[in-house]
């Protein structure tokens, strides 16, 4: 996953979010800010929930190779 | 035989057998403890001590087959309780203590192996904070290897579902006590390492004796730990419970369940840093709105009242357009005056009025005209109905009234000789009124007549 991308989108929205805070922006230039924060927040929330919730089991046959197959927790 | 009888006479290896009999008889099984000296373990596997006090010492062996069940390494110095039975070694004329367990004194055997395992590894660089590598900020995929069944397993899922992490888990199952279990987790890090299935491993199990959790305290479970590329997780039994592959991991989870709460740790940091920011994004905007629309709100209410400005402004109009009439009035009448003037001598040469005039001149003429046609006409009537009269007194039909006839052929030609005709022809005869149809009787032509 590319980490780096999201630490340096997140670090763009803090960055924007600063500015933004510090009122020294015109209202144009304030709009046009909070218009790139919302991309990269968006940006940083897709890169979080891209990974799905799985649970699998790796088995090893006779000949020394791996299976993986999905995995039933008894009591969980 | 009486040995103890006058003169008899035994040899060494007899009396040693016999005393070697007397002495395995009577402490078959004895515990005994002592401080170590003189300890050598050589290549044959058995091992060789002494257990001295102050006041006397013991010879001791371990042969190789109890020696190597040994969860510590005996050591010059240390306090031994050891079990076994006396015998003597006959070559030597020696009894000795033929040891069937030890264990330290003061502390458990097992504690012992594990402070001398720990300080073993940690002095040939196992446990360096400087090998640790840090821990992925999103793990895409979680190698777990514990039991299948046990508490360890569970306790992970539980935390992924309960913080609804996205995260993959891998479960390597693996036997986590007994005979060959340690093996077992070496064996299942290099998998997992060779596979590259995962990008951190969870290592452990749940809570148990330390006997339970003695397969995290050997050296192979160690030394896999240590050459893992991938970060490894210790999360062993309870929190108080510290096993090498704590010491040697990347990170120790005092728990299987703060080993899941690890793993997700920074993706959640992230997601709550991120989140954070996000509300403050939209409060920032909403806020910088919000100033604007109230700097609005004041500067309307610093106008004056529109309605008065209105009134003011209505005013004015009013007056202007008072003061405006009047001048347009001044002006039209000068205008009037010199319009009048411009009109009158426009007036004058009015085409409408010419034409007017033409048109009235040509009435005029149309009438003189009419006038003299018609004066014309009458004369020419009069002179017509004279000439009629006239024509009239010539007409051979005014000679007719006087009893005269025209006679004439048939077909109209009018005749006026005999010679024209032969007996028995038609003539017709008109008389003054009427016409008749005669047929000639006889004739009497003159005498110049040519027939």
């Amino acid at each position: 996953m590319a980490t780096e991308k999201f630490e340096t989108s997140l670090k763009k929205l803090e960055e924007i979010v600063r500015r933004l805070e510090g009122g020294s922006l015109s209202l144009e230039e304030a709009l046009k800010a909070f218009e790139e924060g919302v991309k990269h927040s968006s940006f940083c929330a897709k890169k979080l929930d891209e990974a799905e919730r799985r649970v699998e089991v790796l088995l090893k046959r006779k000949d020394g190779t791996f299976a993986r197959e999905p995995f039933e927790a008894e009591d969980a | 035989m009486d040995i103890f009888a006058e003169k008899t006479i035994l040899t060494v290896s007899r009396l040693t057998a016999l005393l070697r009999g007397v002495l395995e008889e009577n402490f078959e099984q004895v515990w005994v403890q002592g401080e170590v000296s003189n300890l050598s373990f050589p290549s044959s596997g058995h091992l060789y001590f002494t257990l001295k006090d102050t006041a006397a010492q013991l010879r001791c062996v371990m042969f190789k087959g109890a020696a190597k069940n040994l969860k510590f390494r005996p050591d010059d110095g240390i306090a031994l309780i050891a079990r076994g039975r006396i015998s003597v070694y006959d070559q030597r004329g020696e009894y000795q203590l033929i040891c069937e367990y030890l264990e330290p004194a003061g502390v458990g055997a097992l504690q012992l192996a594990f402070m001398q395992l720990k300080e073993r590894l940690a002095q040939e660089g196992l446990f360096d904070e400087g090998h640790k590598r840090p821990l992925p900020t999103f793990p895409r995929r979680v190698g777990v290897i514990t039991s299948p069944t046990g508490a360890a397993i569970h306790d992970i899922l539980n935390v992924l579902r309960r913080r609804f992490a996205s995260v993959e888990i891998l479960l390597y199952p693996v036997r986590v006590q007994g005979d060959g279990s340690a093996v077992e987790i070496a064996r299942a890090i290099d998998d997992m390492n060779r596979l590259g299935l995962a990008d951190v491993l969870i290592v452990g199990r749940g809570g148990g004796s330390l006997e339970d959790l003695w397969a995290f305290n050997e050296e192979v479970v160690a030394r896999a730990v240590h050459r893992s590329k991938l970060p490894v997780i210790s999360a062993v039994g309870h929190e108080t419970d510290w096993t090498i592959c704590d010491f040697a991991a990347d990170l120790r989870a005092p728990t299987p369940s703060a080993a899941a709460e690890l793993v997700i740790a920074s993706s959640v940091e992230l997601r709550g840093r991120m989140e954070a920011l996000d509300h403050r994004l939209r409060l920032a905007i909403e806020t910088r709105l919000a100033g604007m629309e109230a700097r609005i709100d004041a500067l309307r209410r610093s106008l004056h009242d529109p309605g008065t400005m209105l009134g003011h402004l209505a005013q004015r109009v009013d007056d202007l357009g008072g003061r405006l009439e009047l001048a347009l009035l001044n002006r039209a009448a000068r205008s009037r005056g010199e319009f009048g003037n411009l009109y009158a001598g426009l007036m004058h040469n009015d085409p409408v009025r010419a034409i007017e005039g033409l048109r009235q001149r040509l009435t005029l003429l149309s009438l003189q005209g009419e006038r003299l046609m018609t004066g014309k006409l009458e004369g020419m009537k009069h002179l017509f109905s004279s000439a009629t009269a006239r024509l009239e007194v010539l007409s051979p039909l005014q000679t007719l009234s006087r009893g005269y006839a025209i006679a004439a052929t048939v077909d109209g030609s009018v005749l006026t000789d005999t010679c024209q005709l032969a007996v028995g022809d038609r003539i017709r005869l008109q008389l003054h009124h009427g016409r008749a149809l005669c047929r000639v009787e006889e004739l009497e032509n003159p005498p110049d007549c040519i027939t």
